[in-house]
């Protein structure tokens, strides 16, 4: 285990984000609040953490996948160690457990929030809680990777950490390349967004936070109704957006190089016609519930839209909804979207793959000798992806399991904590009944908040990076 | 520059490695995915998994922006196939390995008319690199720069030579010799010689010399100049084919002792005058028989590394002569050095080199200037000869006065065909051809061996 070079990672993962905290710094400056000292004072202390280690830069760069998955559970977990210091500094979240809630819940995309006022908070504070929206949807060890050359081929170990999928292949030979190529697509995207809310008469902070939490499909609200208090225009843009992050980056990628094929590959036609569906069932289910069809399908797309990329946005209570309607959300809340977005879940190629294992066991059960491969794209899925898929699953399971048994300790109801884990987990955001879309999760207890906490960071680096960190294998010499 | 390889076995993993090293884009097509899924994860590289000679599979690689195809598969068709169809879909450059004496004997023809780049024959590029050793005994590796005007030769110390002791800034002075001492191995460990060096038996030296100057050198410091006039190979593989075939053409015997009878009656028809011995080499009686004690040059040349070897350390017991041991796996290289095995033969290591250093020189249409490359002590040591231009900033200066980075030498400037060794008073003039010695690798261009600023 090379310890020197994880250090050394800790240290521009602070030093990073003592860039990143510039920009609320700067939010503070323009309003005039008065929370500045205390993002300045976060800055000092990350600046200083930081720089005390990466001082020396280790002779012994070597990295193998162990040392990578370290590199990124640590990394998340000291990003948000610190990331929570504005929050605690200026007394705008008091409690550090809360304030460690709200970043993590920030930097994992999950937009689940321990507040029930968020209109009261500093600009400084609402922008910074969407910036980690930003940066916590692509990947911070990705970004660091797009800017600074930190050592030489082993870096592929910590973008495969990093990135969501069972999977990861790069666009272009060299990571940092690729890096940069990935967030290039993200950051036009979201500039794209911001500048079509524009349009919709959005004032410039709202639209700026709302661009920033749809790319990352996080779901931090800056208002108390989320956005069920825009224009429609606004809500269909989100919609789109919403649905565009849930899509692979690579499929972007190959639009723009013009191998449209590839970029329509099964993932993406699933995805479509999941959301297809969905639309379709819920709206047929609520052909009732709103004043015109219109109202009926401008709200079921923007919820499905929401739920399945894992945002976590809301238009209307989808608690009150009828109970189809509420099971096909919470199935959706559990598929999220495709692999290498900026969405949570299980995601959809998993459960391709799923499926098409399923089909085959079923298959060889009836021709015991028969040998098939499973394949996708008319590409051959190798054995060990299948089997990797497969443990996925029984992890999260287990998680999901041991999660919602430990926070049942609470006493609160059997929806309310099955469905708090899986908005949890699938850094989706609201859940139903008491973590209903217009509640919050502040009245859960100390314990029940870290056990979420743990399954948000767990959910956004796909399990396996943080349950490594518990397992003795990763740390023997 | 943008870089496919096909084949991701030995050479393809070294190319992959190199070629990365200095800065290109690499992209490995093979059909076995657990290879190509072992070389991206440890290298900075993209890695495709199918047969590399279809269209399909290329353009995944992205073969309509590659600069550059290096087929380097086990097979000479599935080679030239897919340069072939690299050409018409992407356009790029291309290097094949063919290894058939059939085909490459039509090198010409193939490159010519398939719009080859490069054709490169393991087989043969060995047999030329044994055959330069075998002319120059005494070394243990041989490489030329400027058309051969200069070499680079490396050697071990015999006991007893005056050279032992001796500080490396004294060669000169009490030598009377010009010649640059360029590296030094020791126990493992590889120094760049600095004045204050003292040599101690048993050190591998590398220095760089005009041939003439070489030859004066290795008579003062007492090196017995062995010239060889027969050579005993084991094995008729096709290095043997092309090593016969150079060695008599300079008037050089050759017996070959090769256990396939249909293989020896082969080599009496395509070569003549090569004494060619049907026996099994493992049976010491035959080599004795033959007058192993008595060759001045002993080749193994089978296709089993431990057979080679084993040969060589007997041969070496019983023959004073140069010995020269063919390996085929360069995974053990750090072992099989400590042998002390005389010349060793990566065939891999020179299919690889000859390519990096085609890459090397076709880049330089694309800003870098290295002319030759070669590797002085693996993975640390390089040597790379430049040409100085025109405006480069270093013209007219004297050496003393440059800031060269640590462990840099400035060890050959050829000048209107005359090789200077040179001291802390010359300069660089434009259209010098400079050799450099250094732990930089990857050097692009002369001035990235000075200290910034």
């Amino acid at each position: 285990m090379n310890f020197r070079m994880i250090k050394y990672f800790l240290g521009w993962i602070l030093v990073f984000e003592t860039m990143f905290l510039l920009i609320p710094l700067v939010t503070a400056v323009i309003y005039g609040e008065h929370c500045f000292f205390a993002i300045l004072l976060s800055m000092a202390v990350c600046l200083a953490a930081g720089g005390l280690l990466i001082w020396k830069k280790p002779k012994n760069t070597e990295l193998y996948s162990r040392e990578g998955f370290v590199i990124v559970s640590m990394s998340w977990i000291v990003l948000s160690l610190f990331g929570c210091l504005p929050f605690v500094f200026s007394e705008a979240i008091p409690s550090f457990t809360d304030a460690l809630f709200e970043t993590v819940s920030g930097f994992t995309t999950t937009g689940a929030s321990i507040l029930a006022e968020v209109e009261h908070l500093p600009k400084a504070m609402l922008i910074w809680r969407s910036f980690t929206h930003w940066v916590g949807g692509m990947g911070v060890l990705v970004f660091i990777m797009a800017f600074i050359p930190l050592s030489g081929g082993q870096n592929i170990h910590i973008m495969k950490a990093e990135s969501p999928g069972p999977s990861v292949s790069k666009l272009v030979p060299r990571v940092k390349t690729t890096a940069l190529i990935l967030y290039s697509i993200y950051f036009v995207l979201t500039l794209i967004e911001f500048v079509l809310l524009l349009f919709g008469d959005m004032s410039v902070f709202d639209a700026l936070n709302t661009a920033l939490a749809t790319a990352g499909t996080g779901g931090f609200g800056i208002k108390n109704d989320s956005i069920a208090g825009y224009s429609p225009y606004i809500q269909i843009v989100v919609t789109v957006f919403m649905i565009m992050f849930g899509i692979n980056f690579s499929s972007y990628y190959f639009i723009l190089t013009g191998r449209i094929k590839e970029a329509f590959n099964k993932e993406i036609r699933v995805y479509f016609g999941i959301i297809f569906f969905a639309i379709a069932i819920i709206t047929f289910n609520l052909r009732d519930f709103y004043d015109t069809f219109g109202d009926t399908l401008r709200n079921v797309s923007f919820t499905v839209a929401s739920i399945i990329s894992t945002t976590g946005y809301s238009t209307v209570d989808f608690d009150l909804w009828p109970q189809l309607s509420k099971t096909i959300i919470v199935l959706l809340m559990l598929t999220g979207s495709c692999a290498g977005s900026t969405s949570g879940g299980i995601k959809i190629t998993r459960i391709i793959i799923l499926f098409k294992g399923l089909a085959k066991e079923l298959e060889v059960m009836i021709h015991p000798k028969q040998l098939k491969k499973i394949t996708m794209d008319s590409k051959p899925i190798e054995h060990e992806v299948v089997r990797s898929v497969n443990s996925y699953l029984v992890c999260y399971v287990l998680l999901f399991m041991a999660s919602a048994a430990v926070i049942s300790i609470d006493g609160h109801d059997l929806i309310t904590n099955f469905t708090a884990v899986s908005a949890a987990i699938n850094n989706v955001g609201p859940g139903l009944e008491a973590v209903g879309p217009s509640r919050n999760f502040g009245f859960f207890s100390t314990p029940s908040k870290l056990v979420l906490i743990f399954d948000m960071l767990a959910g956004r680096l796909e399990l396996f990076p943080m349950l490594l960190l518990f397992s003795k294998a990763t740390w023997k010499k | 520059m943008d870089i496919i390889i096909v084949g991701c076995g030995k050479v393809g993993q070294t190319l992959a490695v190199q070629l990365n090293n200095d800065g290109n884009n690499i992209t490995v097509i093979d059909l076995n995915a657990s290879k190509v899924n072992e070389v991206i994860s440890r290298h900075d590289i993209m890695g495709v998994v199918g047969n590399g000679a279809t269209q399909h599979i290329q353009r995944e690689a992205g073969v309509d922006k590659a600069d550059l195809l290096i087929a380097v598969t086990g097979s000479d068709e599935l080679n030239l196939l897919c340069c072939l169809i690299a050409k018409k879909a992407g356009n790029c450059h291309t290097i094949a390995r063919v290894r058939n004496p059939q085909y490459s004997s039509e090198a010409r023809f193939l490159k010519d008319e398939l719009g080859l780049a490069m054709i490169i024959n393991p087989e043969y590029e060995s047999a030329q690199h044994i055959a330069r050793i075998l002319r120059f005994p005494s070394a243990i590796k041989i490489d030329t720069f400027a058309k051969g005007r200069v070499e680079l030769i490396k050697f071990r110390l015999p006991e007893g030579s005056p050279l032992v002791d001796m500080a490396v800034k004294d060669v000169v002075t009490k030598l009377k010799c010009d010649v640059l001492i360029c590296t030094i191995e020791r126990d493992g460990e590889a120094y760049i010689a600095n004045g204050d060096f003292v040599f101690r038996e048993k050190d591998v030296i590398s220095v760089v010399a005009s041939p003439r100057k070489a030859n004066d050198f290795f008579n003062k410091i007492k090196y017995k100049m062995r010239s060889v006039r027969d050579v005993m190979v084991v094995g008729g593989g096709e290095i043997t084919h092309y090593l016969a075939d150079i060695l008599l053409r300079s008037d050089i015997a050759v017996k070959v002792i090769e256990k396939d009878l249909k293989t020896c009656e082969d080599m009496c028809t395509t070569l003549p005058d090569v004494t060619v011995i049907n026996g099994d080499a493992v049976d010491q009686e035959i080599l004795l028989e033959e007058g192993l004690s008595n060759t001045d040059g002993f080749v193994a040349l089978t296709n089993l590394d431990e057979e080679n070897i084993l040969l060589s350390l007997f041969a070496k017991n019983k023959s004073k002569g140069k010995l020269i041991t063919k390996i085929n796996r360069i995974d053990f290289d750090e072992v099989v050095n400590q042998l002390d095995l005389d010349t060793i033969i990566y065939p891999k290591h020179i299919t690889a080199e000859s390519i990096v250093r085609y890459v090397r020189a076709m880049k330089n249409t694309i800003g870098s200037n290295v002319e030759t490359l070669y590797s002085v002590i693996k993975d640390k040591v390089e040597a790379a000869e430049f040409i100085i231009k025109e405006q480069s900033p270093i013209v007219g200066i004297p050496l003393s006065e440059l800031s060269f980075k640590k462990n840099v030498l400035v060890a050959a400037i050829l000048r209107d065909r005359k090789v200077i060794i040179p001291r802390g008073h010359d300069e660089f003039m434009p259209g010098d051809a400079v050799v450099i010695v250094s732990e930089i690798m990857a050097l692009h261009d002369i001035t990235d061996v000075l200290k910034k600023g």
